[in-house]
């Protein structure tokens, strides 16, 4: 059998794997690795900072359902990360996150770029391994992959020390099924009794509801959804991550619940007699005050993770299981059915619906960020995937983009990391080059990760780049607006000149600040076969309506007044 | 109510931590916490107490099922289990007052370990109950200092928490093939 350095048999597993392309920044630490993957047919994105490297891994993972990879050195390079590893757990996305560290001889001693890697990232990964016998390194990469992917995805780090890259060893990639030591305690049993609950309860609701979250975007039943919720003509409404997980314009969605949803998917939540959970955390923006919400419905919770089952809503019948195993059961065990009144209800809620409401403003006073997006929407026919940073825009995506197909709304929604964008939507077109890709992006957010702008360069890869700039922090503003007397602490910002910017890395950029423009940059943008940056001056003080202040009743929704209308 | 979890877990270097983190980013409010070896190499045995007034048992116990060290882990609460606290009090008592305290100890079963001028050393073992009195009795001569294991704990019968084989793959980082043996009296 043939000896191999560490530093090969990384590689070796990461092909064995189907990685055929990584996101990363090279140091001293990481440096055998990186003269050894010159071997490999694995292509290499250098980016400009270590967090874009995370949410490239993250935006790829997002985008392909594959597990996004991304490399960086001991110490700096590692704490750098740690955002990125942080929005991947709270969202559950599949990355694996690989970093030197100093040698074996030397950790604890304080060597030069040593940090505590696997401390540091502990509650922020699903799972992390300090390697420090090369003999163990084949297995610990085979099983990281396993474990980023398995049961509830999540990110998991592997930090190799530099002398376990050099040390050789004899390699054979292990075959034999992987086996965790806690595997038993996480099989899940849900006896036949609770199915059979279900259905009933499904049988006599008068006012159900699936809540269809990013679980099933996750598991892949967005098939298994639909034919459920056709069957049984059950309303659907999306949670921020589910987006895609069920066609918006389907005549069954509500579209997004929460604290930026509609007021009557909201109103449903909280007069429905019965709550189909599927594969969502019953996240606080979701649920706004937990003793006012849904108090008259039973509720069924679709998901995989126990540790989900009733923990910030008491559920009557927990599915504890993959979403698209436990409705391929369950679906032919519930029988057709109709809700006339209940849907009668819903429409006729539908009709006074303040979201779409302002579609047909005429904006003398500026551009508004709903019809940017709005705008975009049309040029793109819905087919595009879109990325998002954090804040207003994002939500203005939310409720103007309609998206028809999965996994093309990628956006940061347990820890709502600003400066996600960019480098999230360079990782969704290496996994999707043949897409259209957008960001749409604050002028905020932008700057915290513009620098990977010179990856998009680097790279020559298309991406579009919508900036929705408000001269704010806009999302912040709209809570002193309405919470803090519009005292404006700190949310004024200064940008610089994007399109001088985008300049500089050979990106062509175009500023618009009316409507009548909108229309004709899109087109030019969308057919040139290189990057472009949009500005779009948008009003500067338009907040996104409705909305449930945090910890507010779920139907007790700040609406947009009728009067701010302009004539 | 106070709840008794027995967890079973790979014996390598973090995993401790792993479960403290846990508590603490969760903010579980663990009353002890001991781990000590089992007969068996590579896996430890951890006796986790808590009160499920104000941290779920459910889910202390699902979060640690989420860990990927955890081999077993039950919540034996319900179940017949002999548990056991182990106490080392020193308690001040010159030449006179020991015979008292050794007739104290007498009663509780336990022992004195060491004797100084002016000081003993009492070793106590028993539920946490029987602990508790024998420390309340021994308060008022005087305790200089006290040291408590904490409880650990063990279901009676022949049903046996382990591991068969606790041989890990080779990989000295989380991976093993671990199964459970159960005694013939489980159901
Ligand atoms: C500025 C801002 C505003 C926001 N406003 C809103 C809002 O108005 N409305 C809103 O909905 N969100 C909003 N969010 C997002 C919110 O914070 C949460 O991220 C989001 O609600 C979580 O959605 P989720 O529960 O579907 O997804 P996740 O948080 O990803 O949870 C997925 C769940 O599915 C489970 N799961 C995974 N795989 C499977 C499987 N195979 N089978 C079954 N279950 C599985 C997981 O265990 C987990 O419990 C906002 C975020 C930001 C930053
Ligand atoms: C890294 C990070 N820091 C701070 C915040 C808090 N925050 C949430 S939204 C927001 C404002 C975003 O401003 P901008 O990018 O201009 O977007 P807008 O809301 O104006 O559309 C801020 C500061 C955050 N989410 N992430
Ligand atoms: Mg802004």
């Amino acid at each position: 059998m043939s000896k191999l350095a560490g530093a090969q048999i990384l590689w070796e597993c990461l092909v064995r794997e189907g990685v055929d392309v990584v996101f990363g920044y090279p140091g001293g630490a990481i440096l055998p690795s990186y003269d050894a993957m010159l071997q490999y047919p694995i292509h290499h994105v250098l980016v400009r900072h270590e967090q874009g490297a995370t949410h490239m891994a993250d935006g790829y993972a997002r985008a392909s359902g594959r597990v996004g990879v991304c490399v960086g050195t001991s110490g700096p390079g590692a704490t750098n990360m740690v955002t990125g590893l942080a929005t991947a757990m709270m969202d559950s996305v599949p990355i694996v996150a690989i970093t030197g560290q100093v040698g074996t001889k030397v950790i604890g001693s304080d060597a030069f770029q040593e940090t505590d890697v696997t401390g540091v990232t502990l509650p922020v990964t699903k799972h992390n391994y300090l390697v420090t016998h090369v003999q163990d390194l084949a297995e610990t990469i085979r099983e990281a992959f396993y474990i980023a992917r398995h049961g509830r995805p999540g990110p998991v780090l592997i930090d190799i020390p530099k002398d376990v890259q050099l040390a050789q060893t004899e390699f054979e990639y292990p075959t034999e099924p992987i086996h965790l030591p806690n595997e038993r305690l996480l099989e899940k049993y849900v006896p036949q009794e609770y199915f059979a609950r279900a259905a009933e309860l499904i049988a006599n609701a008068q006012r159900p509801l699936i809540l269809a979250g990013h679980g099933i975007l996750l598991s892949g039943a967005m098939d298994e959804v639909l034919e459920f919720a056709e069957k049984t003509n059950i309303p659907v409404a999306l949670t921020l991550l589910g987006i895609g997980s069920f066609p918006a314009e389907h005549p069954l969605c509500l579209g997004m619940m929460g604290m930026h949803g509609g007021v009557y998917v909201n109103e449903a939540i909280q007069n429905a007699d019965l709550l189909l959970a599927m594969g969502m955390r019953f996240d606080d923006r979701v649920t706004g005050n937990l003793k006012t919400y849904s108090p008259n419905s039973k509720k069924i919770h679709f998901e995989i993770d126990p540790t989900e089952i009733n923990k910030n809503v008491k559920v009557d019948v927990p599915l504890l299981g993959d979403v698209k195993q436990s409705l391929q059961k369950l679906t032919p065990m519930v029988e057709p059915k109709r809700h006339d009144a209940w849907w009668q209800h819903l429409q006729r809620a539908m009709q006074e619906d303040p979201i779409r409401d302002v579609l047909d403003w005429e904006s003398p006073d500026g551009l508004m960020s709903e019809h940017v997006v709005h705008d975009l929407w049309t040029a793109t026919e819905g087919e595009a995937i879109v990325v998002t940073d954090v804040g207003q825009h994002q939500m203005w995506e939310a409720q103007y983009y309609l998206h028809n197909k999965p996994y093309t709304l990628i956006t940061s929604g347990g820890l709502g990391t600003m400066g996600y964008a960019l480098p999230a939507a360079i990782g969704a077109k290496f996994a999707q080059p043949d897409k259209e890709v957008w960001v749409i992006a604050g002028d905020g957010g932008f700057q915290m990760t513009m620098a990977e702008l010179a990856t998009v360069a680097q790279e020559k890869i298309k991406i579009n780049i919508a900036i929705l700039n408000n001269g704010y922090l806009g999302m912040v503003r709209q809570w002193q607006e309405f919470f803090y007397d519009a005292r404006y602490a700190a949310t004024p910002i200064f940008s610089p000149e994007f399109t001088k910017i985008a300049g500089a890395y050979g990106i062509p950029g175009y500023v618009v600040d009316n409507r009548a423009d909108v229309q004709a940059v899109l087109d030019k943008v969308r057919s040139s076969p290189g990057p472009a940056l949009i500005e779009f001056r948008v009003k500067m003080e338009d907040a996104v309506y409705p909305m449930v202040p945090a910890g507010a009743n779920l139907h007790d929704m700040i609406k947009r007044e009728k009067i701010a209308q302009p004539v | 109510m106070k709840h008794t979890l027995v967890a079973l877990v790979q014996d390598k270097p973090g995993v401790l931590n792993r479960v403290a983190s846990l508590f603490r980013r969760r903010a579980f409010n663990i009353e002890s916490l001991t781990v000590g070896h089992t007969d068996q190499p590579h896996v430890s045995r951890m006796t986790i107490v808590l009160d499920s007034d104000n941290t779920s048992a459910h889910l202390v116990e699902a979060n640690l099922a989420k860990l990927v060290n955890v081999i077993d882990i039950q919540d034996v609460t319900n179940q017949e289990t002999i548990s056991r606290d182990l106490a080392l009090i020193k308690v001040r008592v010159d030449a006179a007052g020991r015979a008292e305290i050794a007739q104290l100890a007498e009663i509780f079963r336990a022992k004195i370990v060491d004797v100084a001028n002016d000081s003993v050393v009492v070793e106590v073992t028993g539920d946490e109950d029987k602990i508790d009195g024998l420390v309340e009795l021994l308060r008022p001569k005087g305790i200089l200092e006290m040291v408590r294991t904490g409880r650990i704990a063990m279901v009676r019968g022949n049903q046996a928490r382990k591991s068969t084989n606790g041989h890990y793959n080779g990989n000295g980082n989380g991976n093993g093939h671990v199964t459970r043996e159960v005694g013939a009296s489980s159901v």
